[in-house]
């Protein structure tokens, strides 16, 4: 089934010139190899193709349950240029977490966060 | 056990937190950090209208009405307020004390990063930049524009501050973990090879440096959860030895501490995680563990490191023309069609004068997908937008033309525009990050010693 990668993942992005970061952290550490397994670095790159030129690097932090994202050309020319109402690219992890990915059936129960 | 609490993470960042930190419980150390990237840019600008400025100026307010507090509790503060302007942020901190009857402060001052003179003397020292990014402008393309020039300098000229007893370290230019490394080094004494310490102590800078952001601000995993964030309690990090740090906040406070917030603020801006990068060491973030210890605090351990590269970071600054931007409100019915037909009529008339050029326009409706674009918009009409209109350009006189013809949407363009009482929009120059390298023989950091 499809639900949106917010549902299982969090994250929080930022700039570096004109080169956006967009971490991403399974919520629970068993959903990481979800994470690997679906937001592979064509995908991604294709699903920010709208806000990003790419080309998109993707970094694994397993002991965080996390991916990292680097996504070349992606704020039209960086934060103190840039025309983009979020020049920085604050919400960039947020974009990404709209996207839709595919879990196994059944696991949308267990869609509450784990405390803390 | 030595504390290191962080209070700011930008300029501009909330200022009752530096007081929370020193008044809701114990803390050796304050550290500050003032220098986004674009902030040197906004200072350079400060400083060639008035040679006393081009510091942060919340500093001195916001530390200064502390500073009393600060010497009774012997709490070290270190902060890059300095900017690029550290002399007049020091002055500016002696005459607080002065005014306040604090006698002998002992503040240090560290400096050297600031190479642009030196780049604009001739001396060679252009010659040993390279560019660190491969797509962007040459080195020879960026030099003739250059406004400002500050090398990313490293923990040592702060660790010898405060083997000098400094109670005050303001810096310009330097790595943002480093202001958080220098009094784990300091304490601890750590060996200048012990590259597996110095990436926990650059690990915990990277946490801290953000502040509230590792505490339960702008928390995506759960932000609901967060208590009490009109009390938010930024980050501190209670080290004991070299090994591990374990991150908490003062217990009064409101705030999360807890390893998903902690996760957050680790994977922010970080490049290769396998190759964390400061002029101090080389950082691997793969091989940190976070233990969640309850009761808001998280132990990290496990830091792995290496030594630094040879170079230096250049964080270079030039200018590329002028650039302004305006906003209108549309409402119902038809908001985003009316502020995107009313975006195109101000691109159309601003063109049709003759000799305006536009280099790049950008026309967006903020609440019908800004930010994310074609990825947000679903086609269900908004109740309202707001249109933004940004251009840049090499001519300023085009750029204030184009903020004359906002205005004029509310009588001659498409009905029901409002909101636009914030007066005419005006060029501002537009300053151009380039980062570079240079080697690390070419940058001296310097520390000198003043008292109040």
């Amino acid at each position: 089934m499809k639900v949106r990668l917010h549902d299982i993942a969090h994250g929080r992005s930022g700039d570096k010139g004109n080169t956006v970061n967009i971490g991403v952290i399974a919520r629970r550490e068993e959903w990481y190899p979800l994470l690997v397994e679906q937001l592979t670095v064509e995908r991604v790159a294709s699903y920010l193709r709208p806000l990003a030129e790419g080309p998109v690097e993707r970094h694994e932090l397993p002991s965080l349950a996390a991916l990292n994202f680097v996504v070349r050309k992606a704020l039209g020319g960086g934060g103190s240029i840039s025309l983009r109402l979020d020049a920085q690219g604050k919400t960039y992890a947020q974009a990404l977490l709209r996207m839709e990915i595919e879990v196994p059936e059944g696991m949308t129960e267990l869609f509450k966060p784990p405390p803390g | 056990m030595i504390r290191i609490a962080g209070g700011s993470g930008f300029w501009g960042d909330w200022p009752q937190a530096p007081a929370l930190q020193v008044r809701s419980g114990p803390i050796d150390y304050l550290v500050l950090d003032y220098l986004a990237e674009v902030t040197l840019s906004v200072m350079h600008r400060q400083r060639a209208r008035d040679p006393n400025a081009g510091y942060a100026t919340d500093f001195v307010t916001d530390i200064g009405e502390l500073l009393p507090e600060i010497v009774e509790k012997n709490i070290k503060v270190i902060a890059n307020a300095g900017g690029a302007n550290p002399r007049a942020c020091t002055q500016a901190l002696i005459e607080s004390a002065r005014r306040q009857g604090i006698r002998s402060l002992r503040i240090a001052e560290v400096s050297g990063d600031d190479l642009f003179q030196e780049l604009g003397s001739g001396g060679g020292l252009a010659e040993k930049i390279r560019p660190l990014e491969p797509d962007g402008l040459s080195v020879a393309e960026v030099l003739p524009r250059l406004t400002g020039a500050h090398a990313y300098i490293g923990v040592e000229p702060i660790v010898e501050a405060l083997r000098q007893g400094a109670q005050v370290v303001l810096t310009g230019r330097c790595s943002d973990p480093s202001l958080f490394l220098a009094p784990f080094l300091h304490e601890f004494g750590v060996a200048p090879g012990d590259w597996d310490s110095r990436a926990l102590g650059t690990v915990v800078g990277h946490i801290l440096e953000c502040g509230g952001q590792a505490s339960g601000g702008n928390f995506q995993g759960d932000w609901r959860a967060v208590p009490d964030l009109e009390k938010l309690g930024f980050p501190i990090a209670e080290i004991e030895d070299p090994s591990r740090a374990v991150i908490t906040k003062h217990a009064s406070l409101g705030g999360l501490i807890s390893p998903a917030v902690i996760k957050e603020q680790l994977v922010y801006e970080i490049g290769d995680p396998k190759r964390y990068i400061t002029p101090d060491c080389t950082a691997d973030f793969t091989s940190i563990r976070l233990d969640d210890l309850g009761n808001n605090r998280v132990e990290v351990s496990g830091v792995r490191g290496g030594p630094p590269p040879e170079e230096l970071k250049l964080a270079c600054y030039y200018e590329a023309g002028w650039m302004v931007s305006g906003e209108m409100t549309y409402t119902w019915p038809d908001a985003r069609a009316k502020a995107l037909a009313a975006g195109e009529l101000v691109r159309r008339r601003t063109e049709q004068k003759v000799g305006l050029k536009f280099d790049e326009w950008r026309i967006e409706c903020i609440g019908a997908g800004a930010c994310h674009g074609d990825l947000s918009f679903d086609g269900i009409e908004p109740e309202e937008v707001i249109l933004r209109i940004a251009a840049c350009s090499k001519d300023r006189d085009a750029c204030d033309w184009l903020g004359r013809e906002m205005a004029p949407l509310i009588l001659t363009g498409p009905p029901g525009a409002t909101g636009f009482a914030s007066g005419r929009p005006r060029a501002s120059k537009r300053v151009a990050y380039w980062p570079g390298l240079i080697p690390r023989g070419c940058v001296r950091p310097k520390v000198e010693f003043f008292a109040s």
